[in-house]
């Protein structure tokens, strides 16, 4: 593969591009309401019509209003049809020819799509991800061929810090300093692994963009391996992704055939495989150091850092660990420069960040908007609002290492400085509204099972703290608490948080710490009068003295 | 004389792969990933797409041929709630408790199902007709709650409806 190859591919793919093109959403959201089934049918239909050689039915990755789904649309004419079904989905077809369609439409210019800024979904919804030419045809891979033809792994490294990118996985570490220190650490062998073990309940971005467009992500992994001198990749899939594993495996088995990976890539010295690693239902996998342990095929416990992976990860050797939504990011930067990428977003935030906006809000779906918009902008114009008439009481992101922001705040800007100010963090990318029907112990209690589940037992803070921590707030639940459960949960947090051995530990509290920091009164309308007494009247215990002290 | 306990067991495991189809393809599978033990959770998941479950049999096998403590193989077969040690029921019924479902009522259907069937999540009915799940979440937060049936991922789900694809297996 050269690059004359690599545009004579995209060349020949639009020139069989037809007049008209039907985007037929293909993602895990809209084929769980049949929208394999739909395609068929359009594609039936078109044959019927006799119309082969003007229409295209093409399969596509996310097309974001997962609410709506399955969605269909009719380019260039920009129509966009919802819940399509099989039944209906003919009529789309007679509609081209001067019929009616009978499915519901969508303005594709309404605020949910418009205030939208496309980086890392720029494909996704347009390419068909199961097709590398589909992929090459939207400028796919010239990123890599730039870097490897035009460009010294330091170059790569620089280009990336200047862009500002920072880590999407939650902490929002600088991506450019990561790459350099890996690239800096010595030893002959080293790796580069895509954490896709998007763990957070309420969060669904790397799968659509691992289902939507794989080969970004590949192609960002191996401009990565290129900047930091590794030749072996892996991808640490979630196997409640069975869709995102298919489309992954494809798209390695493609770019393998092109040359794409593999030895000498572009003619040049450069090696680099791809290997898939499928988890198996942990969530601490998703810390660096457990999902090491796990693709060495150990049990996914962590270890403490520093040695940092970058300096001893995956059997020893200098590892970098990017999140999926992060490698996405690399070969538009690349392609388009630092300067493009730091333009977007706020001073310390660059770029956008996908979000996956769900729980009780209109508009479900897949969301990608630059760094410090407003939260409001987000769930009132994109989302629509809560649904059946109701108030938003609380959104939570972050996941259950975040927090609930409470809707008196909606007016921050969504970025990662912002976000920790009020006790929540970015995280992946998880936004669940809630209305006020929901009950805020509850949503601490629903978190605080999932962290006592997926704790993996290895340190005692984190195994016996989030347990009790979860006691108490049954038995707040349960009106069974008095003032001294709450002060003693309190204490729990502070010491889980401070103790525990890894970001599972450490954050486990903060669903809880949010809560009681915005909604003290909901927990303490469910206390119950203390039979001692307040607090302060407590009696204390006598403090020993010389004389109190026995004699020995 | 009793022979000794290594060259028994190799006979033993041996006897697997001759008799039962299941244990060839496992082998071909291990043989694939070169005996590597780092290709552990992928082995264990091969085995449990053949076998339904891991039974402990299995597990001493795939320790035989990846040279592995037993210990460590139970070890990680325990550790990671994919992995199941118990035969599971003609149809398995997973209710998404993540986030997104929750707050739109997942728990409802959970409990309605947990009630009609007389069987806590992670059970199987007695007569082995129905497994019910739950799952952390699958992913599915914008066409929420979602219920995997079979291995189908249904939409916005209630009890009604799954209460209905429940009594719908139990007629068929």
């Amino acid at each position: 593969m050269n690059q004359l190859e690599l545009q004579q591919i995209k060349d020949r793919e639009l020139a069989a591009r037809k007049k008209i093109v039907l985007r037929c959403c293909m993602a895990a959201g809209c084929t769980s309401s049949d929208s394999k089934g739909v395609k068929e049918c359009l594609e039936r239909a078109v044959a019927e019509a006799g119309l082969q050689n003007e229409v295209e039915v093409r399969g596509v990755g996310c097309m974001k209003l997962c609410c709506a789904g399955p969605l269909v649309q009719v380019d260039p004419a920009e129509t966009l049809f919802a819940n399509v079904t099989a039944e209906t989905a003919p009529s789309i077809i007679a509609a081209l020819k001067g019929g009616t369609a009978k499915p519901e439409q969508v303005d594709p210019r309404s605020s949910f799509f418009t205030l939208q800024k496309s980086v890392v979904l720029a494909n996704s919804g347009i390419i068909d991800p199961e097709r590398i030419e589909s992929y090459i045809a939207a400028d796919g891979y010239t990123a890599l061929l730039n870097a490897l033809t035009a460009q010294d792994p330091k170059s790569v490294v620089e280009t990336i810090v200047s862009s500002g990118l920072r880590g999407r996985g939650g902490a929002g570490f600088p991506t450019g300093l990561k790459w350099g220190t890996v690239a800096k650490s010595p030893g002959a062998r080293k790796y580069v692994v895509c954490n896709a073990d998007e763990g957070d309940p309420g969060a669904f971005m790397d799968r659509s963009v691992l289902e939507s467009d794989p080969h970004a992500v590949l192609e960002g992994m191996a401009i990565a391996a290129y900047a930091v001198g590794a030749d072996q990749g892996f991808i640490y899939v979630r196997a409640e992704y069975p869709l995102a594993i298919s489309r992954l495996r494809t798209a390695i088995k493609h770019a393998k055939n092109l040359g794409l990976l593999g030895s000498g890539i572009f003619d040049s010295p450069f090696n680099f495989n791809i290997d898939l690693r499928i988890g198996a239902g942990a969530f601490v996998c998703g810390e660096e150091t457990a999902l090491m342990a796990s693709i060495e095929g150990k049990r996914g416990t962590p270890r403490p850092r520093p040695p940092f992976p970058a300096e001893s990860g995956l059997w020893g050797c200098p590892t970098l660990i990017n999140n999926v939504e992060t490698l996405a990011n690399i070969a538009p930067i690349i392609r388009n420069g630092a300067a493009w990428f730091s333009d977007i977003g706020t001073l310390r935030s660059k770029g956008t960040k996908v979000f996956a906006l769900a729980g009780k809000i209109k508009n479900t779906g897949l969301i990608e908007v630059p760094m410090g918009t407003p939260l409001r902008t987000i769930v009132e114009d994109m989302g629509g609002g809560a649904p059946d008439g109701r108030d938003i009481k609380a959104v939570q992101t972050g996941g259950p290492s975040g927090g609930c922001i409470p809707s008196q705040h909606l007016d921050i800007p969504v970025d990662y400085e912002s976000l920790s100010t009020l006790g929540s963090i970015m995280g992946s990318g998880g936004m669940i509204v809630m209305d006020d029907s929901t009950h805020m112990v509850d949503v601490a209690r629903f978190f605080m099972e999932f962290c006592m589940d997926e704790s993996c037992g290895k340190c005692i803070p984190c195994r016996a703290g989030t347990v009790q921590m979860h006691h108490l707030l049954e038995k707040i639940l349960a009106r069974k608490a008095t003032v001294r459960d709450l002060a003693k949960l309190e204490d729990l947090c502070d010491m889980v948080r401070s103790t525990s051995l890894c970001g599972l530990g450490q954050t486990a509290p903060n669903p809880v710490t949010s809560t009681l920091r915005f909604f003290r009164h909901e927990y303490e309308a469910l206390l119950q009068p203390d039979p001692y007494g307040p607090r302060a009247a407590a009696p204390e215990p006598e403090p020993l003295t010389e004389t109190a002290a026995p004699a020995n | 004389m009793i022979a000794p306990a290594k060259t028994r067991t190799t006979d033993h495991f041996m006897q697997h792969a001759a008799g039962d189809k299941r244990y060839k393809i496992l082998e071909a599978h291990i043989k694939k990933s070169q005996y590597q033990q780092d290709a552990l959770i992928e082995v264990l998941h091969k085995a449990q797409e053949l076998f339904g479950y891991l039974e402990d049999e299995v597990l001493r096998y795939v320790a035989w041929q990846l040279k592995l403590p037993a210990s460590r193989v139970y070890g990680v077969a325990t550790f990671y709630h994919f992995f199941t040690l118990k035969p599971q029921g003609a149809h398995t019924c997973v209710v998404c408790l993540g986030t997104a479902c929750y707050v739109k009522g997942a728990n409802h259907i959970l409990t309605a199902v947990e009630e009609h069937a007389g069987i806590k999540a992670g059970g199987t009915t007695e007569d082995s007709q129905l497994s019910l799940l739950t799952a952390r979440c699958i992913g599915a937060c914008g066409i929420a709650p979602a219920v995997v049936y079979d291995g189908t991922v249904t939409p916005r789900q209630t009890a009604e409806t799954a209460l209905e694809q429940i009594r719908k297996w139990v007629a068929s």
